[in-house]
């Protein structure tokens, strides 16, 4: 458990410099807003409607895959550690699996469920 | 042994706040975020008690992806800055304090009166796992080789479940 100790350490300097950079940012820089300064795209064209607004059902789909794929990713951990162990065999039967799963993309591809435009 | 009992009280404390704050917090967005933080302490708190793939899990796919389908779900219904609709039906309060209660005497039955930790043990203790090279190890020497046929299985639920989420959010198929 004591080899934990280095990610305690990394969350203690992350939390760290986000306080000190803040911090000193708040400290040294000025602060002199103006109506330029505040637009939320400076230079840029002016935004319309409100931020939150209701979001397109296939971004449901991207986010359903996402979900689907990642559990394959948790698949494949614990194969990658064993895979010495295990041999030929863990990959031929891994590259089933993910055959099968790419099935899956391209039905996905297919049907444009990936497509934005 | 003391500092990792703090670190755990540590992780259960906040996870304890997030869920409140999930429960609490007027918008659904910041109620994801806090739901967000319950499961990054839960995470910590699998890897406190020696299960390091479970931690992995929890990260990857409750803190990772799960929430990602939440935050979705409720930008799709979010319209808007309007304020969440109070408890609509006349009987709600009554109703969700009485199912609380029972679920809640229905745990602290299950705790008080069950044995835990007093069964037959298996052959997976700490000891055999530890012998094993450690928690991942030991479950992908038995996932690839004796549960070969659930790990294929689960690609065709997985293959299932994509066909059926496209067909369902596409209207032109």
């Amino acid at each position: 458990m004591s080899n934990y100790w280095p990610i305690a350490l990394f969350f203690v300097i992350v939390i760290g410099f986000a306080l000190t950079s803040l911090g000193l940012s708040r400290l040294l820089a000025p602060n002199r807003p103006n109506r330029v300064k505040n637009e939320t795209y400076e230079s840029g064209i002016a935004p319309v409607g409100e931020a939150q607004q209701r979001f397109d059902i296939r971004y449901y789909t991207i986010a359903m895959l996402f979900v689907l794929f990642d559990i394959e990713a948790v698949f494949l951990y614990p194969w990658a550690v064993v895979y010495d162990v295990i041999g030929i065999y863990g990959f031929v039967e891994m590259l089933l699996f993910i055959v099968l799963l790419l099935a899956a993309y391209a039905y996905a591809w297919r049907k444009g469920a990936l497509d934005l435009g | 042994m003391l500092p990792l009992t703090l670190f755990f009280l540590l992780f259960a404390a906040v996870a304890l706040f997030g869920a409140v704050m999930v429960l609490v917090s007027r918008n659904p967005v910041h109620s994801v975020l806090f739901m967000l933080l319950t499961f990054a302490n839960v995470a910590g708190m699998f890897l406190l008690l020696n299960a390091e793939f479970i931690a992995a899990v929890q990260l990857l796919v409750y803190s990772g992806a799960i929430l990602v389908l939440f935050l979705f779900v409720v930008m799709l219904l979010q319209r808007g800055e309007r304020p969440l609709p109070a408890l609509t039906q006349p009987l709600q309060a009554p109703v969700a304090i009485f199912v609380g209660l029972a679920l809640l005497s229905e745990l602290a039955l299950v705790v008080l009166t069950s044995n835990v930790g007093g069964g037959t043990r298996g052959a997976d203790t700490p000891e055999a796992i530890a012998r094993a090279g450690g928690n991942i190890q030991a479950l992908g020497s038995q996932l690839y080789t004796t549960w070969l046929l659930p790990f294929e299985i689960a690609s065709v639920l997985l293959l299932v479940a994509a066909v059926g989420a496209i067909y369902l959010a596409k209207e032109d198929i």
